[in-house]
């Protein structure tokens, strides 16, 4: 174990990666000079600049030739920079990469792996903040991955760049300093399973990303009030621990899904309604008003879901 | 007079740096407008290191001659759209540069109430057209602004800027051909500052002459000394004849350059201080425009008189933009399409 931050560890996965894989490469804006960011820092050092490749601003063209490449069995990592920007490719990832394993009776695959940094980050405004995991949910032949920890995010790159599907991979800009224990070596994080933050037996609540943080913290103040909250990371959007939630919420009762994005149609209305159907217990969503997010501090927090709030959804759910 | 180029005919663009010829109350408008950009972005940048400007923050310093050029050349009615690195175009536009910095520091004076940011400003005033995020995003946006005025059949145009970074987005392309097959009233103006982020044009274009950009679709265009304001305008006026006259788009393509980082983050390691300074000392719009108006005998205290009046407005606008109260949460609910 090394104490490490979320950047450093999706740093480290792909590193590893590279050297394990030759035909894994990594392409984007400004690679080359380590990221806008910093995730791809000292990479073109080691690899050479026709593995961790410069491109011009041309998202479509990035993503499009990615799936080229990744149909002739090279294993791309697409950088994106922000989930906001990869729209100006959503034909490459939604009309070509997720349909083609299927539309053309498995005679191709497409190993890909997006990243679209997501979320609110240091007042970004309208164009730069925004979380969009469920769009991608939504669609047959995408997986869809929204790592909360450094350990996760070592050892669910490295799932994403071994998976033979497209993945697209939504780290939180928030996340990136965010340090802790990563093991080290080969470890990789399966899709689908889930994890459980904490144990609690009066409530379920499912979370993902940058929230699960937000949500351990709440669960903390209703330990306090004597609310045992279980809490559960999804991890992975599709495919998602459809088990493990249904047996905790089975066990306690009620569910909670709370995330960054938008409340309408966001991915917690698929889990609670999955849940509901099969369980019958009472569910709950906790997610973004439908507005883009806002510039000014006030107006931003306003679309943020705080501790308070999920403290308080808690609370009412349990009767309290 | 400089010919402009006709794709179909194969011709190449030339560079434009010969003068428009302005007069001195020209010439003396544009140094005061350059000037207001400029001291505007350096105390954005003060503000910005105080923490006061959250966010993105894209600083024109040194473009300056690009958008006042135009602007000199275009009438009432023109559009113009662009980028996020648009505190300039509004400021050259007429926009209050109360309003301007108060939306820097997201306060509810601001032109967006606070709700936009650096990045996203409007003025329906002033026509001017935001302000956009994604890159090469505006460039389809200010084609279908030509599209308008030529459905209603007026002679405006609309000037739609975007950056060499940009000039690679296939929608940027797209736009090209549909402004040419529709012969829309559209002036395209790359703003080339050599450095699309932290990629110089040579690493993210193949082809280095981006006036030729418009060439397969026959758009006529000027490769532009772009630190001249003079021949800015020069260029700019054979544009928006073209354009006035029906003869669908015109492509200038800017020669420019940034002194400051691609936005506040940046380290600006991809290229040395060298060649920072040599552009700052050799070829600043500003202090040529300077040495022209002493040839036009503008004495010292006139240049002062203009000086002050620009400190002024730049102090003011700082003051309001810290004045100025945040936007209520409630905000959050105006300008939407609400649900039930």
């Amino acid at each position: 174990m090394s104490i490490i931050s979320y950047m450093e560890a999706a740093r480290q996965a792909l590193a590893e990666e590279m050297r394990r894989d030759k035909l894994v490469w990594a392409v984007g804006e400004d690679l080359g000079r380590g990221g806008v960011f910093g995730q791809y820092r000292g990479l073109v050092e080691e690899f050479g600049p026709e593995r961790i490749s410069d491109a011009p601003i041309s998202e479509a063209a990035i993503l499009g030739a990615s799936v080229g490449a990744a149909m002739m069995g090279t294993r791309p990592v697409v950088e994106m920079r922000f989930s906001d920007f990869a729209l100006c490719a959503v034909d490459e990832l939604v009309n070509q990469a997720a349909k083609a394993r299927f539309m053309f009776g498995g005679q191709t695959r497409v190993p890909l792996v997006v990243r679209e940094p997501i979320g609110m980050w240091r007042s970004s405004a309208a164009q730069h903040s925004q979380s969009l995991e469920s769009w991608y949910a939504h669609i047959p032949g995408l997986v869809v991955a929204c790592p909360s920890t450094p350990a996760d995010n070592k050892g669910m790159l490295k799932a994403a760049i071994r998976c033979d599907d497209p993945v697209v991979y939504m780290e939180h800009k928030n996340l990136w300093p965010l340090e802790g224990e990563v093991p080290e070596g080969d470890h990789v994080v399966p899709f689908g399973v889930a994890r459980t933050v904490r144990p609690g037996k009066d409530i379920t609540i499912v979370s993902w990303s940058a929230q699960v943080h937000v949500c351990a913290r709440a669960a903390d103040v209703l330990a306090g009030q004597g609310i045992e909250a279980e809490l559960i990371d999804l991890r992975t959007l599709w495919p998602w621990d459809q088990q493990a939630v249904l047996e905790s919420a089975a066990r306690t009762g009620r569910l909670l899904v709370a995330h960054e994005a938008v409340q309408v149609g966001g991915f917690g209305a698929e889990i609670a309604a999955f849940v509901a159907e099969r369980l019958g217990i009472k569910v709950r969503r906790l997610g973004a008003p439908r507005a883009p997010i806002g510039y000014a501090p006030p107006v931003e927090d306003a679309v943020r879901i705080s501790e308070t709030m999920t403290v308080a959804a808690v609370r009412d759910m349990l009767g309290k | 007079m400089a010919q402009a180029a006709d794709g179909r005919k194969g011709r190449k663009a030339r560079l434009v740096n010969e003068p428009a010829g302005l007069d001195r109350d020209t010439l003396l408008r544009a140094y005061r407008d350059m000037l207001l950009i400029r001291r505007f972005e350096e105390k954005a940048g003060q503000l910005y290191g105080m923490g006061l400007i959250g966010g993105f923050c894209h600083l024109y310093i040194g473009q300056e001659a690009v958008v006042v050029g135009l602007q000199l050349a275009l009438k009432q009615g023109d559009e113009v759209i662009t980028s996020y690195r648009d505190h300039g175009h509004m400021l050259a536009t007429g926009m209050e540069a109360r309003g301007v910095m108060a939306e820097l520091t997201g306060r509810s004076g601001g032109y967006s109430r606070g709700k936009g940011g650096s990045m996203h400003m409007f003025s329906r005033e002033k026509n001017f057209f935001g302000g956009h995020g994604i890159v090469g995003a505006q460039v389809s946006l200010g084609t279908g602004l030509a599209f308008s005025n030529a459905y209603r059949g007026n002679d405006n145009v609309s000037v739609t800027y975007f950056g060499d970074g940009a000039s690679n987005q296939g929608q940027v392309f797209e736009s090209f051909n549909l402004a040419a097959l529709l012969k829309l009233p559209v002036i395209f103006v790359i703003e080339n500052n050599k450095y699309g982020m932290g990629t110089s044009v040579e690493r993210a274009t193949a082809s280095h002459d981006l006036s030729q950009n418009g060439a397969p679709w026959g758009i006529a265009s000027l490769q532009v000394d772009g630190m001249d304001v003079d021949a800015v305008k020069h260029a700019a006026d054979i544009a928006t004849a073209h354009c006035r006259a029906g003869k669908g788009p015109f492509l200038l393509e800017m020669k420019t350059y940034r002194y400051r980082g691609h936005s506040m983050s940046d380290p600006g390691r991809y290229r040395s201080r060298e060649e920072i300074q040599k552009m700052r000392s050799e070829r600043d719009c500003i202090e040529a425009a300077r040495h022209k108006l002493a040839a036009f005998d503008v004495d010292e205290a006139e240049i002062k008189r203009i000086d002050d009046e620009v400190k002024a407005i730049v102090q003011d606008a700082a003051d309001f933009a810290q004045t100025s109260p945040e936007p209520d949460p409630s905000e959050l609910w105006t300008d939407i399409l609400k649900e039930g």
